[in-house]
């Protein structure tokens, strides 16, 4: 089945290639950089060097604003959050790896305002494997990918970064 | 009937917060990483986040309390939760079937977690026997049993000066024997592994062979008892000991065992000085350590906000599904 998953550092060059054009074509203005984690900010950490990014990179755990607590709980790995420069008036690129239903980043929308109101915000992520359940679109995708319901896909880091294909079985 | 047991349920998750007695060292070491992401969550702009977003949290308090009771109140809202404050004075309430009659009551209003601080030893433990199963019980302090948050909230504020807990030597000064501070904290300090525990007090205050039973070191004297600790905790001098003649006067109390910079000079050069408070200046503590550069005492109320929410959030997630899958989306 691994035949059927992309490459990571394809997509990442996709993505890092779509950004810089982005950049450059009179898109966002001193972007500020922020990494969902833990997939998120890895891609995050790649992209911010490569692109060579003057604004120091943010984290984001989104723990505490996902729609599930009464279900599945807090997260026993939260990490505190990290923004280090004021969020108001600025432009963000928010990064994160797998784009599924789009609750991930309702929250890390929801997670954003409660720093600052940005310009902005910019989504980019590395594989967007369809099933949205809220409208929520990326303006930057690595790398599109097609897989059935029950099968996830994972990405493994930090070093180095590999897809994993995961299939749920029902019942 | 096991009274640590009933805080867990069968997947080892938090049900209800009574005791650190009995809970496992991974379980007080969670609590104290996910204050670490709240106590980030206070210091931003807006000071809330939405996980407890239409629970109900009464503050059910039979003993006066300002801090910790403030404490909660913000650990809540910051959660999002709506809260109720409920004093009860002691006087007022009689034991039994009308600690019961307001539970079950409570309850009816469809109320989620109870934090309850009561002048009896074991009153938590008891409204938790009879609380519903949805709802949650947080011990806010019961007599001179336990009072587990602030010892989180100490053991959260001491690991972020020394970063870990095993090396420590901690002494705590003070009634030890009577305070309900003084017991949690020595089990959490216990059970988070520090390499020795020191209780410092007056005979009268400090049988060696109830202290032997702690498993702390016990001193009656402050010079040698301080000496190389990393940590010194004080407790307040509780004015009704006196009175029952178990102290000596007040400023002889303080000649022995209240902590000068003169006697702190027994410690480490980096020791860490910390109170539960409220203090009793010139009492326990002279205000020139309590305000000096070695005091935390400011931070541990600081601390308590975040250590309460992770208590309260890590209490009202339900374990039947906390085994399920986490995917990203």
């Amino acid at each position: 089945m691994s035949e059927r998953l992309p490459k990571v550092d394809e997509a990442l060059e996709g993505m890092a290639r779509k950004l810089a054009d982005m950049i450059e074509g009179g898109g966002p203005e001193e972007p500020l950089m922020i990494g969902i984690r833990t997939g998120g900010a890895w891609v995050a950490e790649r992209l911010h060097v490569g692109l060579s990014l003057k604004e120091p990179l943010g984290m984001l755990d989104i723990a505490f604003y996902r729609d599930d607590f009464s279900q599945v709980g807090i997260d026993p790995m939260v990490r505190p959050s990290h923004l280090p420069v004021d969020l108001d008036g600025r432009n963000v690129i928010l990064v994160d790896d797998v784009l599924h239903t789009g609750r991930t980043i309702r929250a890390a929308l929801n997670e954003i305002f409660d720093y600052g109101r940005p310009a902005s915000v910019k989504l980019a992520v590395l594989i967007d494997r369809g099933g949205r359940e809220l409208p929520i679109q990326a303006d930057i995708v690595g790398t599109e990918l097609h897989l059935k319901n029950g099968e996830h896909v994972k990405l493994q880091g930090p070093e180095p970064l590999s897809l994993e294909l995961r299939s749920e079985v029902d019942g | 009937m096991d009274r640590a047991n009933i805080q867990v349920d069968s997947a080892g998750s938090l049900r209800h917060f009574l005791t650190i007695e009995g809970l496992k060292r991974a379980l007080l070491v969670e609590l104290l990483d996910t204050a670490e992401s709240f106590a980030e969550v206070t210091e931003r702009e807006v000071k809330k986040v939405p996980l407890l977003r239409g629970k109900t949290i009464v503050n059910l308090f039979f003993e006066s309390s300002t801090r910790t009771r403030t404490t909660f109140e913000l650990a809540a809202k910051r959660l999002s939760a709506d809260v109720i404050n409920i004093n009860v004075p002691a006087s007022a309430a009689t034991k039994g079937e009308s600690l019961l009659d307001t539970l079950h009551n409570l309850e009816a209003m469809h109320c989620d977690m109870f934090v309850i601080r009561h002048p009896d030893s074991g009153a938590a433990h008891f409204i938790a026997r009879h609380a519903a199963p949805h709802v949650s019980i947080i011990n806010a302090g019961d007599g001179r049993h336990a009072h587990p948050t602030q010892a989180m909230l100490d053991m959260f504020t001491i690991r972020r000066h020394k970063k870990t807990f095993q090396q420590l030597i901690v002494a705590i000064v003070g009634d030890v024997l009577h305070s309900r501070v003084a017991r949690s904290q020595i089990h959490a300090l216990s059970t988070l592994g520090v390499q020795e525990i020191r209780a410092i007090a007056p005979r009268t205050l400090l049988p060696v062979e109830a202290a032997s039973a702690l498993g702390v070191h016990v001193y009656h004297d402050m010079h040698e008892g301080l000496r190389d600790v990393d940590v010194v905790i004080m407790l307040r001098l509780q004015y009704e000991r006196m009175q029952g003649g178990m102290l000596p006067s007040e400023h002889e109390y303080y000649r022995l065992y209240g902590l000068t910079e003169d006697k702190l000079r027994h410690a480490r050069d980096d020791v860490m000085v910390m109170h539960p408070g409220p203090i009793n200046r010139g009492v326990e503590i002279d205000s020139a350590v309590a305000d000096g550069p070695r005091s935390v005492i400011l931070q541990q109320v600081s601390h308590g906000t975040a250590v309460r929410m992770a208590v309260m959030s890590r209490a009202m997630q339900r374990s039947t599904v906390t085994g399920s899958v986490r995917e990203s989306s």
